[in-house]
């Protein structure tokens, strides 16, 4: 399974790419490969103030349509509208094209609550 | 088979309309509403419609023609005996306003009568002390459910916020607590498959107006902590609710009115034998305990001192109309039609069978397929394929070879908390010999699955279309006609 190093990860099966106080947001690849052919992407708003763990978008596949809760609190200040068109970049790439939104102002404390790359893999392994 | 567009034949007729003896009224319809070009409407005879829709009514597949063991969804089948009972005309001929009318009513009495007594029966079968037949479907009837709670909360100038709901639950429960204006709180299943009780307890604060729960739940399982959640609901004046779309398993053995619950919702359509899946209309009746009474919807049916039925709409605290007259009448009829036929006796066994075929099939499969919770289920049992999957073989593939055996294939996904979930539910309408055949052709799809996987991938190929690309189906959606 394809758990990159430099990223966090939450229970949630969202992943949190880091660069000073900004943080890209996306799902993992097992999130992607459990939902399967993602058909529609819900995606939030620019602007809007979310907490660590409320509802930032919403991902629809052939099986079911999934909440994607926010990893870290901040702003939305970018959306990955691409996704509109062609949602399947988060199957063919869930860590690359397939990102869903960008928030900025990231509290560091939060990210204790996440999971490194080594305990995200154990935690899928305890999950089986 | 060709599309009937596709046997289209320019000036080809079914009926011969005579001249239109009314006026051309173009000048009083503003162009932009004007149609510019003529409707794309197939050109056939009579003979080719009748032709093209009863061979496409060959191919369809149903209760009727197969087995269809759709978990979470009781797919039993309907007594036809029902179904010539709703089709007297004296009740299918009825005018709904007719009651209202002036002496109207003592034209009405059978059909007051009707519903009336259904009243009682469903209070009786879930041990409430009042029935509304009104909802037209099982999550009108969730949202019907909820507003009555909400209106108990107003009351009593209760400040409640959150309605608590397990995970497993069918997603019309938080949708309908949702749009009555609550915030849902999702309360985690725990290694038994049932709400964790711990977990609910945590939860259950002062701001809480009631809890929303599926019994048995949608992985077939009762929860055995369930008198003790409504004791605990009731110290905070909260009020429990109970889902009824797994009724099937408990019927004529548990009331949820005996276990503490407040207020019922039922799928007349599931547990009462009335026809659904598409053709449907349903009916969700919902039951309240007496302190809920006063806030049912109207119309109110009332039997009066002469022993005459009449509709009553006085009901200052009630939470007004849900829905156009009283409710889906033809359907509440069958149901009504369906309980006199089979009587309290009737109604046990339909809940012991139920109960003893799913749990036939989940001993008799668990070999083959794995079963995450491996207990004593009431009327459904929830496979995962996750097995098959390292053979790259999903639920889907699964269920699509299921198709070429001759039989429909179970939910798949759902619940959500189960991995490739297969939900089953054979209900107590199979014969054994049908049971098993079912289970031979699992066993035999399990083999396949490990011998020979990438057949499995292909099915069905015994189809009039073979595996329809679902992704396609919803990302490039096309529906007009040419």
């Amino acid at each position: 399974m394809n758990i990159p190093d430099n990223l966090y990860y939450s229970k949630d099966h969202e992943w949190l790419l880091i660069e000073a106080d900004n943080g890209t947001v996306g799902i993992t690849a097992h999130a992607a490969e459990q939902l399967g052919d993602i058909t529609f992407v819900e995606l939030p708003e620019i602007g809007a103030k979310i907490g660590q763990g409320d509802e930032l978008a919403v991902v629809e596949s052939i099986k079911a349509a999934s909440d994607i809760f926010a990893p870290a609190g901040g702003t939305v200040k970018e959306i990955n509208t691409e996704l509109d068109n062609a949602p399947e970049k988060i199957n063919s790439d869930p860590y690359g094209e397939g990102w869903i939104c960008k928030i900025s102002a990231v509290d560091e404390a939060e990210l204790n609550e996440l999971m490194t790359a080594e305990q995200y893999a154990a935690f899928l392994e305890e999950k089986d | 088979m060709k599309l009937i567009y596709e046997k289209s034949v320019p000036g080809r007729r079914g009926v011969q309309l005579p001249d239109c003896s009314v006026p051309p009224h173009k000048a009083r319809i503003p162009s932009s509403l004007r149609r510019e070009k003529s409707a794309v409407l197939p050109e056939v005879s009579e003979l080719d419609v009748v032709r093209h829709y009863t061979n496409l009514s060959r191919k369809n597949f149903s209760i009727d023609t197969n087995f269809y063991p759709l978990g979470s969804c009781t797919m039993k089948y309907n007594p036809k005996v029902c179904e010539s009972v709703a089709k007297n005309e004296g009740f299918s001929r009825l005018h709904p306003l007719l009651p209202q009318l002036r002496n109207g009513g003592i034209l009405t009495q059978g059909a007051l009568k009707v519903l009336y007594n259904s009243e009682r029966f469903f209070a009786e079968i879930t041990g409430m002390a009042e029935m509304t037949l009104q909802p037209m479907a099982g999550a009108h009837g969730e949202l019907t459910g909820v507003m009555l709670i909400a209106a108990y909360h107003k009351s009593k100038g209760n400040n409640k916020k959150r309605i608590l709901i397990p995970d497993s639950a069918h997603g019309t429960n938080p949708a309908s607590a949702t749009i009555a204006g609550y915030s849902v709180t999702t309360i985690p299943s725990n290694k038994d498959g049932v709400m964790d009780f711990e977990a609910f307890k945590k939860e259950l604060t002062d701001d809480v107006a009631g809890v929303m729960l599926t019994a048995p739940n949608t992985l077939g399982l009762f929860n055995s902590h369930v008198t003790e959640i409504c004791k605990l609901v009731h110290e905070i004046d909260g009020l429990v609710y109970y889902d009824g779309a797994n009724l099937n398993a408990l019927v004529g053995r548990v009331r949820p009115g005996d276990l503490g619950f407040d207020v019922v919702h039922l799928n007349l359509h599931k547990t009462f034998a009335t026809p659904h899946g598409g053709g449907g209309p349903g009916a969700g009746a919902v039951g309240v305990i007496d302190k809920l009474r006063k806030f049912l919807p109207v119309s109110r049916i009332e039997k009066r001192d002469d022993g005459t039925y009449a509709l009553n709409y006085n009901a200052e605290d009630s939470i007004g109309y849900i829905s156009a007259f009283y409710g889906n009448f033809g359907i509440i009829l069958r149901a009504y039609a369906y309980l006199l036929m089979i009587g309290a006796d009737g109604l046990r066994e339909v809940s012991d069978h139920a109960v003893l075929s799913a749990n036939y099939i989940r001993v008799k499969l668990k070999e083959f397929y794995d079963l995450p919770y491996d207990r004593i289920c009431m009327h459904e049992c929830v496979f995962s394929a996750s097995r098959q999957m390292k053979n790259g073989i999903h639920a889907l593939d699964i269920a699509k070879g299921l198709i070429d055996l001759g039989f429909h294939p179970p939910t798949i996904y759902f619940p959500l908390i189960v991995k490739e979930a297969m939900m089953i539910e054979p209900t107590e309408t199979e014969s054994k010999a049908e049971l098993d055949a079912f289970i031979e052709a699992m066993k035999k799809i399990a083999q396949e699955a490990s011998d020979n996987p990438e057949e499995l991938h292909n099915a069905p190929i015994s189809t009039p279309v073979g595996r329809l690309d679902e992704v396609a189906a919803v990302r490039e959606m096309n529906l007009s006609a040419n």
